[in-house]
């Protein structure tokens, strides 16, 4: 990913934060410009997530994406957030210790680097909580 | 708006082709298609072609220029000819543009087409390329790749109905037995529950034999008004609809991570357009990029009770000669998956099926088929109805 378009979201990542709807009080994490539910009859505003939230599924990704390998096996899961919202996130934990339902935290962690020399990538991940 | 026919239809062969290039094989199948057609290429008046990244495989834009070209239709012809673009479901889409524009009158004599020549790069590249149909900002950057984002699904469809490894492994086996008697899949060799179950894990819950492979591949398809169809062929193949929903880019935005809702809405709308129900078909391509993936299809399409797909695969009620014969052709799982041919691919194989062309996998007294595109992790699906009769 270019560092500029990394940049322009970074305050989320770093922060878990992400959007709220004024006019139906939905909450969205990754952030929304619109509310998908009230479009332009909704009113945006920045929130920040408390942060807790479960595990709704998961996998063990064995076959890494680019510039995962070293990481594999790793767990990426689907975490709903306390205030609804879902996202992807990795679950740092053991494989076999990952399960639908698990109560998790969000942790500031490295995600990755644009080679030796780049940016290196922060953002939220979860662990069990 | 006018009734639309099928014409003409060629499949390349489907696999590893590495003597032949990307224009190579779209030409073949263009070329391929004229001819079934009996129509000359300066009749056409469009082509429409579905095509996922080019750029990212062979480092080629401008796809639709260059097929024209290639094809000696842009040399004094200029036919136009478009690019068409919704990740795996490009080819279906291009169908779709091209059955719109012959239906609303500004164009007659048209082709179709999908092209993705895969295997130029890397896997790691290759999967990168597909990475792309995902949300890179959001699922990309936590180390989401398409078996993971498709391993989700299977993990809460087996969570929340019970469907099993067994299950998802009895699609792989169908479709291997299905194109073992299709002359141009990439994979030919029957498989067992066993050999899926003992192949090695991309990621959890899905196997490599639950995968589709990186493929090769090119098909095409002419299509002209209904009411002059029997000029060209004693055999057109009416278009009785065609759907297209979108839904969320993102698996985790989605209503139900077990139900692909493009896919539900695409198929009800399709089914309104034709007046029909799924009692009335005979076969169905749905996109197996992923055994998960048919179980979901067949169940967002209605052919199935929700959660019940799994156990309708594994009984062989999907099989041919069952109660609705799904991916007769083999596929993507036999056939191979090149992203922006398999849409066209589908359109051929039901075509073939309803003129009664379709060899030892023949569904007996085929008389109406759907298809069944997605894109991505079912951000956007294609589904269209066709039939031998108006």
């Amino acid at each position: 990913m270019s560092v500029a378009r990394f940049w322009r979201k970074q305050i989320n990542r770093y922060n878990l934060v992400g959007t709220h709807c004024k006019t139906c009080d939905a909450y969205y994490y990754p952030p929304r410009n619109v509310c998908p539910k009230c479009r332009r009859d909704g009113e945006i505003e920045s929130h920040k997530f408390s942060g807790p939230g479960e595990i709704v599924t998961y996998t063990v990704i064995h076959t890494a994406a680019e510039g995962f390998e070293h990481q594999a096996p790793y767990v990426l899961g689907i975490v709903q957030l306390d205030e609804g919202p879902r996202f992807t996130s990795q679950i740092v934990c053991k494989p076999e210790d990952a399960r639908i339902g698990m109560k998790v935290k969000p942790v500031f962690r490295k995600l990755g680097e644009s080679g030796d020399n780049g940016m290196i990538y922060y953002g939220t991940k979860y662990v069990p909580a | 708006m006018r009734d639309v026919a099928i014409i003409g239809v060629k499949n390349t062969k489907f696999g590893e082709m590495w003597e032949r290039s990307f224009r190579d094989i779209v030409v073949e199948a263009g070329i391929g298609a004229i001819e079934d057609s009996g129509v000359s290429g300066d009749r056409l008046d469009g082509m429409y072609v579905g095509n996922m990244s080019g750029g990212q495989f062979v480092e080629q834009e401008h796809i639709g220029a260059l097929i024209a070209d290639y094809s000696g239709l842009s040399l004094d012809l200029h036919i136009p000819s478009t690019r068409v673009e919704a990740a795996c479901a490009s080819g279906g889409l291009a169908f779709r543009q091209a059955v719109m524009a012959v239906a609303s009158g500004h164009e007659d004599i048209v082709m179709a087409a999908g092209v993705e020549k895969m295997t130029d790069v890397s896997s790691t590249a290759a999967s990168s390329a597909l990475a792309a149909a995902a949300d890179r900002e959001w699922e990309g950057i936590m180390g989401a790749t398409f078996p993971g984002l498709y391993a989700m699904i299977a993990r809460m469809h087996m969570n929340q109905y019970g469907t099993t490894s067994e299950q998802m492994a009895a699609v792989a086996v169908k479709n291997h037995k299905n194109g073992s008697m299709n002359p141009i899949a990439q994979y030919k060799s029957p498989i067992t529950v066993d050999s899926v179950l003992n192949s090695i894990m991309v990621a959890d819950p899905l196997h490599i034999f639950d995968c589709s492979p990186i493929t090769d591949g090119a098909a095409a398809v002419v299509l002209a008004p209904a009411d002059i169809a029997h000029e060209y062929t004693d055999t057109p193949i009416y278009i009785k609809a065609t759907a297209q929903a979108s839904d969320t880019i993102a698996l985790h935005d989605r209503r139900d991570i077990t139900t692909l809702d493009a896919s539900v809405s695409a198929g009800k709308r399709a089914f309104e357009m034709a007046k029909m129900t799924p009692a009335d078909i005979d076969l169905v391509e749905v996109h197996d990029c992923f055994t998960i993936a048919e179980i979901c299809a067949i169940e967002d399409l209605g052919f199935a009770k929700k959660g019940e797909g799994g156990k309708m695969t594994e009984e062989g009620e999907t099989a041919i000669g069952g109660k609705i014969a799904v991916n007769t052709s083999g596929g993507l799982k036999s056939c191979g998956h090149p992203v922006g041919a398999t849409g066209i691919k589908q359109v051929v194989e039901v075509t073939q099926q309803l003129r009664g062309e379709a060899g030892g996998r023949q569904v007996d007294g085929a008389e109406v088929g759907m298809t069944h595109n997605v894109g991505g992790s079912g951000a956007t699906a294609v589904v269209h109805i066709l039939a031998r009769e108006r």
